[in-house]
Protein backbone atom coordinates (compact mmCIF):
# COMPACT_ATOMS: atom_id res chain seq x y z
CA UNK A 1 0.00 0.00 0.00
CA UNK A 2 1.32 3.44 -0.79
CA UNK A 3 1.76 5.62 2.26
CA UNK A 4 -0.51 8.25 0.70
CA UNK A 5 -3.48 5.88 0.97
CA UNK A 6 -2.66 4.66 4.39
CA UNK A 7 -4.39 6.89 6.90
CA UNK A 8 -3.04 6.01 10.26
CA UNK A 9 0.26 4.19 10.16
CA UNK A 10 2.41 7.26 10.35
CA UNK A 11 3.52 9.51 13.16
CA UNK A 12 5.11 12.93 12.83
CA UNK A 13 8.53 14.48 13.13
CA UNK A 14 8.23 14.54 16.92
CA UNK A 15 8.56 10.76 16.92
CA UNK A 16 11.98 11.00 15.29
CA UNK A 17 13.38 13.30 17.98
CA UNK A 18 14.98 10.53 20.03
CA UNK A 19 16.71 8.79 17.13
CA UNK A 20 17.99 12.09 15.75
CA UNK A 21 19.24 13.17 19.18
CA UNK A 22 21.75 10.34 19.08
CA UNK A 23 23.20 11.87 15.92
CA UNK A 24 22.77 15.60 16.37
CA UNK A 25 23.41 17.84 19.33
CA UNK A 26 20.61 20.21 18.37
CA UNK A 27 16.89 19.42 18.27
CA UNK A 28 15.92 18.91 14.64
CA UNK A 29 12.17 18.61 15.18
CA UNK A 30 11.89 22.39 15.49
CA UNK A 31 14.19 22.94 12.48
CA UNK A 32 12.78 24.22 9.22
CA UNK A 33 13.19 21.70 6.44
CA UNK A 34 12.92 22.17 2.68
CA UNK A 35 11.81 19.22 0.58
CA UNK A 36 14.03 18.55 -2.39
CA UNK A 37 11.08 17.10 -4.30
CA UNK A 38 8.42 19.80 -4.23
CA UNK A 39 10.24 22.67 -2.57
CA UNK A 40 7.82 22.83 0.35
CA UNK A 41 9.26 24.39 3.47
CA UNK A 42 7.92 23.21 6.81
CA UNK A 43 8.92 22.56 10.37
CA UNK A 44 10.43 19.07 10.51
CA UNK A 45 7.91 18.14 13.24
CA UNK A 46 5.26 18.25 10.51
CA UNK A 47 6.88 15.59 8.37
CA UNK A 48 5.27 12.15 8.25
CA UNK A 49 7.38 9.62 10.07
CA UNK A 50 7.05 5.90 9.44
CA UNK A 51 8.63 3.70 12.06
CA UNK A 52 7.43 0.35 10.70
CA UNK A 53 9.89 0.35 7.84
CA UNK A 54 13.36 -0.99 8.57
CA UNK A 55 14.59 1.97 10.50
CA UNK A 56 12.78 5.26 10.36
CA UNK A 57 11.63 7.17 7.29
CA UNK A 58 10.45 10.78 7.24
CA UNK A 59 8.37 11.88 4.24
CA UNK A 60 7.31 15.33 3.06
CA UNK A 61 3.69 15.96 4.03
CA UNK A 62 3.23 17.83 0.77
CA UNK A 63 4.49 15.37 -1.85
CA UNK A 64 5.32 12.20 0.15
CA UNK A 65 8.92 12.17 -1.07
CA UNK A 66 11.45 10.70 1.35
CA UNK A 67 13.17 13.50 3.27
CA UNK A 68 15.33 11.51 5.61
CA UNK A 69 16.02 7.93 6.58
CA UNK A 70 17.74 6.58 9.71
CA UNK A 71 18.74 2.92 9.94
CA UNK A 72 20.64 1.50 12.87
CA UNK A 73 22.56 -1.77 12.91
CA UNK A 74 24.35 -3.02 16.02
CA UNK A 75 27.56 -1.37 14.81
CA UNK A 76 26.53 1.66 12.80
CA UNK A 77 23.81 4.17 12.12
CA UNK A 78 23.10 5.14 8.51
CA UNK A 79 21.66 8.55 7.89
CA UNK A 80 20.28 9.29 4.43
CA UNK A 81 19.43 12.96 3.91
CA UNK A 82 19.01 13.01 0.16
CA UNK A 83 15.46 14.34 0.18
CA UNK A 84 16.30 17.56 1.97
CA UNK A 85 17.50 20.72 0.29
CA UNK A 86 18.34 22.18 3.67
CA UNK A 87 17.60 22.18 7.38
CA UNK A 88 17.51 25.55 9.13
CA UNK A 89 18.29 25.55 12.83
CA UNK A 90 18.03 28.77 14.84
CA UNK A 91 21.18 29.80 16.66
CA UNK A 92 20.78 29.82 20.42
CA UNK B 1 15.85 24.15 32.67
CA UNK B 2 18.96 26.07 31.63
CA UNK B 3 20.87 22.88 31.20
CA UNK B 4 18.58 21.68 28.41
CA UNK B 5 20.23 24.38 26.35
CA UNK B 6 23.56 22.61 26.57
CA UNK B 7 24.28 21.01 23.25
CA UNK B 8 24.91 17.37 23.64
CA UNK B 9 24.18 14.10 21.94
CA UNK B 10 21.82 11.92 23.86
CA UNK B 11 22.43 8.34 24.83
CA UNK B 12 20.28 5.68 26.46
CA UNK B 13 20.43 5.66 30.23
CA UNK B 14 18.89 3.64 33.02
CA UNK B 15 16.17 5.19 35.18
CA UNK B 16 14.60 3.60 38.24
CA UNK B 17 10.88 3.25 38.79
CA UNK B 18 10.08 4.74 42.19
CA UNK B 19 6.31 4.49 42.12
CA UNK B 20 3.39 3.46 39.92
CA UNK B 21 -0.09 4.88 40.14
CA UNK B 22 -3.28 3.68 38.54
CA UNK B 23 -5.14 6.39 36.62
CA UNK B 24 -7.91 4.43 34.89
CA UNK B 25 -8.71 0.83 34.03
CA UNK B 26 -6.15 0.98 31.23
CA UNK B 27 -3.75 3.77 32.11
CA UNK B 28 -1.03 4.07 34.68
CA UNK B 29 1.39 6.76 35.76
CA UNK B 30 4.99 5.68 36.20
CA UNK B 31 7.25 7.77 38.41
CA UNK B 32 10.90 7.62 37.41
CA UNK B 33 14.06 8.68 39.11
CA UNK B 34 16.54 9.63 36.42
CA UNK B 35 20.13 10.17 37.49
CA UNK B 36 21.27 13.66 36.57
CA UNK B 37 18.06 14.63 34.76
CA UNK B 38 18.83 17.90 32.92
CA UNK B 39 15.24 19.21 33.20
CA UNK B 40 12.76 19.41 30.35
CA UNK B 41 10.15 21.60 28.71
CA UNK B 42 6.43 20.94 28.98
CA UNK B 43 5.45 18.86 25.96
CA UNK B 44 8.74 17.03 25.51
CA UNK B 45 8.87 13.26 25.52
CA UNK B 46 11.37 10.47 25.98
CA UNK B 47 11.91 7.11 24.38
CA UNK B 48 11.62 3.91 26.40
CA UNK B 49 13.50 0.79 25.29
CA UNK B 50 12.77 -2.76 26.38
CA UNK B 51 15.24 -5.56 25.75
CA UNK B 52 14.13 -9.20 25.84
CA UNK B 53 16.35 -11.98 27.13
CA UNK B 54 17.17 -13.01 23.57
CA UNK B 55 18.33 -9.47 22.82
CA UNK B 56 15.23 -8.38 20.88
CA UNK B 57 14.55 -4.71 21.41
CA UNK B 58 11.51 -2.48 21.08
CA UNK B 59 11.36 1.25 21.72
CA UNK B 60 8.40 3.64 21.97
CA UNK B 61 7.94 7.32 22.77
CA UNK B 62 6.16 8.59 25.90
CA UNK B 63 5.35 12.17 26.79
CA UNK B 64 6.56 13.55 30.06
CA UNK B 65 3.49 14.18 32.21
CA UNK B 66 5.12 16.31 34.88
CA UNK B 67 6.13 19.94 34.59
CA UNK B 68 9.61 21.25 35.05
CA UNK B 69 10.43 23.29 36.94
CA UNK B 70 7.80 22.76 39.54
CA UNK B 71 7.15 21.34 42.91
CA UNK B 72 4.86 18.64 41.56
CA UNK B 73 7.69 16.42 40.45
CA UNK B 74 10.64 17.19 42.69
CA UNK B 75 13.67 15.58 41.11
CA UNK B 76 11.69 12.85 39.43
CA UNK B 77 9.65 12.70 36.24
CA UNK B 78 6.33 11.04 35.43
CA UNK B 79 5.01 9.21 32.38
CA UNK B 80 1.44 8.06 31.84
CA UNK B 81 0.96 5.04 29.63
CA UNK B 82 -2.27 3.70 28.18
CA UNK B 83 -2.37 -0.05 27.57
CA UNK B 84 -3.23 -1.02 23.99
CA UNK B 85 -4.74 -4.44 23.43
CA UNK B 86 -2.07 -6.61 21.78
CA UNK B 87 0.49 -3.84 22.07
CA UNK B 88 4.10 -4.88 22.39
CA UNK B 89 5.38 -2.33 24.89
CA UNK B 90 2.44 -0.67 26.66
CA UNK B 91 1.04 -3.83 28.38
CA UNK B 92 4.43 -4.38 29.99
CA UNK B 93 4.64 -0.77 31.19
CA UNK B 94 1.06 -0.76 32.50
CA UNK B 95 0.78 -4.27 33.98
CA UNK B 96 4.23 -5.59 34.76
CA UNK B 97 6.70 -2.85 35.60
CA UNK B 98 6.91 -2.16 39.33
CA UNK B 99 8.63 0.12 41.81
CA UNK B 100 12.33 -0.68 42.04
CA UNK B 101 12.62 -1.87 38.43
CA UNK B 102 15.14 -0.31 36.06
CA UNK B 103 13.88 1.22 32.81
CA UNK B 104 16.02 2.23 29.86
CA UNK B 105 15.21 5.72 28.55
CA UNK B 106 16.52 8.38 26.16
CA UNK B 107 15.46 11.97 26.63
CA UNK B 108 14.17 14.57 27.02
CA UNK B 109 13.59 15.15 23.31
CA UNK B 110 11.43 17.26 21.02
CA UNK B 111 11.59 21.02 20.71
CA UNK B 112 8.50 21.84 18.67
CA UNK B 113 5.52 20.48 20.57
CA UNK B 114 6.44 22.44 23.70
CA UNK B 115 4.98 25.34 25.64
CA UNK B 116 7.21 27.81 27.44
CA UNK B 117 5.77 30.14 30.09
CA UNK B 118 7.41 33.15 28.41
CA UNK B 119 5.60 32.41 25.15
CA UNK B 120 3.08 35.08 24.13
CA UNK B 121 -0.63 34.62 23.62
CA UNK B 122 -3.40 32.33 24.80
CA UNK B 123 -3.00 28.59 24.62
CA UNK B 124 -5.55 26.11 23.33
CA UNK B 125 -4.92 22.47 24.21
CA UNK B 126 -6.89 19.74 22.45
CA UNK B 127 -6.26 16.13 23.44
CA UNK B 128 -7.75 12.75 22.66
CA UNK B 129 -7.27 9.81 25.03
CA UNK B 130 -3.66 9.58 26.24
CA UNK B 131 -2.94 12.66 24.10
CA UNK B 132 -3.77 14.61 27.24
CA UNK B 133 -0.40 13.63 28.76
CA UNK B 134 1.86 16.36 27.28
CA UNK B 135 -1.02 18.83 27.65
CA UNK B 136 -1.19 18.06 31.36
CA UNK B 137 2.52 18.91 31.56
CA UNK B 138 1.71 22.27 29.93
CA UNK B 139 -1.12 22.89 32.44
CA UNK B 140 1.25 21.97 35.26
CA UNK B 141 3.96 24.25 33.90
CA UNK B 142 1.40 27.05 33.61
CA UNK B 143 0.48 26.60 37.28
CA UNK B 144 4.09 26.19 38.42
CA UNK B 145 5.14 29.38 36.65
CA UNK B 146 2.13 31.29 38.02
CA UNK B 147 1.29 32.21 34.44
CA UNK B 148 -1.86 34.27 33.81
CA UNK B 149 -1.90 33.45 30.10
CA UNK B 150 -5.37 32.08 29.34
CA UNK B 151 -5.14 28.34 28.76
CA UNK B 152 -7.99 26.07 27.66
CA UNK B 153 -8.17 22.33 27.43
CA UNK B 154 -10.62 20.43 25.24
CA UNK B 155 -10.25 16.79 26.18
CA UNK B 156 -11.97 14.05 24.22
CA UNK B 157 -12.62 10.79 26.08
CA UNK B 158 -14.82 7.77 25.46
CA UNK B 159 -16.55 7.70 28.81
CA UNK B 160 -16.26 9.25 32.28
CA UNK B 161 -14.12 6.44 33.70
CA UNK B 162 -11.58 6.91 30.90
CA UNK B 163 -10.60 10.40 32.04
CA UNK B 164 -6.94 10.45 33.00
CA UNK B 165 -5.93 12.86 35.83
CA UNK B 166 -9.52 13.53 36.94
CA UNK B 167 -8.80 15.17 40.28
CA UNK B 168 -5.72 16.88 38.93
CA UNK B 169 -7.63 18.50 36.08
CA UNK B 170 -10.35 19.64 38.45
CA UNK B 171 -7.76 21.27 40.65
CA UNK B 172 -6.03 22.96 37.71
CA UNK B 173 -9.36 24.13 36.31
CA UNK B 174 -9.94 25.95 39.61
CA UNK B 175 -7.65 28.70 38.36
CA UNK B 176 -9.28 31.74 36.73
CA UNK B 177 -6.95 31.47 33.79
CA UNK B 178 -7.63 27.83 32.99
CA UNK B 179 -10.71 26.30 31.42
CA UNK B 180 -11.15 22.54 31.13
CA UNK B 181 -13.86 21.11 28.90
CA UNK B 182 -14.50 17.42 28.46
CA UNK B 183 -16.07 15.93 25.35
CA UNK B 184 -17.48 12.42 25.70
CA UNK B 185 -17.58 10.28 22.58
CA UNK B 186 -19.46 7.19 23.79
CA UNK B 187 -21.00 7.78 27.16
CA UNK B 188 -21.42 10.95 29.19
CA UNK B 189 -21.96 11.46 32.92
CA UNK B 190 -25.37 12.52 34.23
CA UNK B 191 -26.11 16.13 33.43
CA UNK B 192 -23.91 16.17 30.34
CA UNK B 193 -26.31 15.68 27.46
CA UNK B 194 -23.88 15.72 24.58
CA UNK B 195 -22.23 12.53 23.36
CA UNK B 196 -20.12 12.72 20.24
CA UNK B 197 -16.79 13.62 18.73
CA UNK B 198 -15.25 17.04 18.64
CA UNK B 199 -16.83 18.74 15.63
CA UNK B 200 -16.99 22.20 14.07
CA UNK B 201 -19.59 23.25 16.61
CA UNK B 202 -17.51 22.13 19.61
CA UNK B 203 -14.55 24.06 18.24
CA UNK B 204 -16.67 27.16 17.60
CA UNK B 205 -18.16 26.98 21.09
CA UNK B 206 -15.21 26.13 23.27
CA UNK B 207 -11.94 26.91 21.53
CA UNK B 208 -10.32 30.31 21.18
CA UNK B 209 -11.39 32.18 18.05
CA UNK B 210 -8.95 32.61 15.16
CA UNK B 211 -8.68 36.32 16.06
CA UNK B 212 -7.54 35.51 19.62
CA UNK B 213 -4.10 34.59 18.31
CA UNK B 214 -3.84 31.44 20.37
CA UNK B 215 -1.26 28.76 19.82
CA UNK B 216 -3.07 25.45 19.60
CA UNK B 217 -1.57 22.11 20.59
CA UNK B 218 -3.36 19.00 19.32
CA UNK B 219 -2.32 15.58 20.53
CA UNK B 220 -3.71 12.06 20.35
CA UNK B 221 -4.15 9.14 17.99
CA UNK B 222 -3.22 10.05 14.39
CA UNK B 223 -6.82 10.04 13.03
CA UNK B 224 -7.93 12.28 15.92
CA UNK B 225 -5.12 14.75 15.29
CA UNK B 226 -5.85 14.90 11.55
CA UNK B 227 -9.57 15.44 12.13
CA UNK B 228 -9.09 18.19 14.71
CA UNK B 229 -6.36 19.98 12.73
CA UNK B 230 -8.63 19.97 9.66
CA UNK B 231 -11.53 21.39 11.69
CA UNK B 232 -9.32 24.16 13.07
CA UNK B 233 -8.05 25.18 9.66
CA UNK B 234 -11.58 25.03 8.22
CA UNK B 235 -12.69 27.33 11.05
CA UNK B 236 -10.13 29.89 9.96
CA UNK B 237 -7.24 29.15 12.31
CA UNK B 238 -3.78 29.86 10.95
CA UNK B 239 -2.13 26.47 10.26
CA UNK B 240 1.18 27.95 11.45
CA UNK B 241 -0.37 28.42 14.90
CA UNK B 242 -1.53 24.81 15.14
CA UNK B 243 1.04 22.37 16.50
CA UNK B 244 0.32 18.68 16.35
CA UNK B 245 1.71 15.51 17.87
CA UNK B 246 0.58 12.11 16.60
CA UNK B 247 0.66 9.18 18.97
CA UNK B 248 -0.02 6.60 16.24
C1 LIG C 1 5.94 11.57 20.57
C2 LIG C 1 5.04 10.48 21.12
C3 LIG C 1 4.60 10.56 22.43
C4 LIG C 1 3.77 9.55 22.96
N1 LIG C 1 3.33 9.67 24.26
C5 LIG C 1 2.52 8.70 24.77
C6 LIG C 1 2.05 8.80 26.12
O1 LIG C 1 2.35 9.76 26.84
N2 LIG C 1 1.25 7.81 26.60
C7 LIG C 1 0.91 6.73 25.82
O2 LIG C 1 0.20 5.84 26.33
N3 LIG C 1 1.33 6.62 24.55
C8 LIG C 1 2.14 7.57 24.00
N4 LIG C 1 2.59 7.44 22.71
C9 LIG C 1 2.27 6.20 21.96
C10 LIG C 1 3.32 5.14 22.32
O3 LIG C 1 4.57 5.55 21.80
C11 LIG C 1 3.04 3.75 21.73
O4 LIG C 1 2.76 3.86 20.38
C12 LIG C 1 1.89 3.05 22.42
O5 LIG C 1 2.17 2.90 23.81
C13 LIG C 1 1.65 1.67 21.80
O6 LIG C 1 2.79 0.90 21.88
P1 LIG C 1 2.71 -0.68 22.00
O7 LIG C 1 4.08 -1.21 21.82
O8 LIG C 1 1.96 -1.08 23.20
O9 LIG C 1 1.82 -1.08 20.76
P2 LIG C 1 2.37 -1.68 19.40
O10 LIG C 1 2.97 -3.02 19.59
O11 LIG C 1 3.15 -0.62 18.74
O12 LIG C 1 1.02 -1.91 18.69
C14 LIG C 1 0.23 -0.90 18.21
C15 LIG C 1 -0.77 -1.69 17.45
O13 LIG C 1 -1.89 -1.88 18.28
C16 LIG C 1 -3.03 -1.75 17.52
N5 LIG C 1 -3.75 -0.64 18.07
C17 LIG C 1 -3.40 0.64 18.08
N6 LIG C 1 -4.29 1.37 18.74
C18 LIG C 1 -5.25 0.51 19.16
C19 LIG C 1 -6.43 0.66 19.90
N7 LIG C 1 -6.82 1.86 20.36
N8 LIG C 1 -7.17 -0.43 20.14
C20 LIG C 1 -6.78 -1.62 19.68
N9 LIG C 1 -5.67 -1.82 18.99
C21 LIG C 1 -4.91 -0.77 18.73
C22 LIG C 1 -2.67 -1.51 16.13
O14 LIG C 1 -2.73 -2.73 15.41
C23 LIG C 1 -1.26 -1.01 16.22
O15 LIG C 1 -0.52 -1.40 15.09
C24 LIG C 1 3.39 8.45 22.16
C25 LIG C 1 3.84 8.38 20.83
C26 LIG C 1 4.65 9.39 20.31
C27 LIG C 1 5.12 9.28 18.88
ZN1 LIG D 1 7.75 17.58 -0.89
Amino acid sequence: MSPANDQANYLDGNAAAGALSELFAVDLTAATAQCNGCGKTAVFAEARVYVDAPGMVARCNGCEAVLLRVVSTPDNTYLDLRGLTYLRVPNP
Amino acid sequence: MERTAIRRRLMWQVATVTDVRRETETARTIVLDVPDWPGHLAGQHLDVRLTAEDGYRASRSYSIASAWPGSDSGSTIELTVERLPDGEVSPYLVDVLKAGDPLEIRGPVGGWFVWKPEQEGPVQLIGGGSGVVPLRAMLRAHAAAGSTTPMRLLYSVRRPDAVIYVSDLKELAGSDDVDVRLVYTREAPAGEPRVGRIDAETIAQHAFKPADGATTYVCGPTPFVEAVADLLVAAGHDPAQVRTERFG
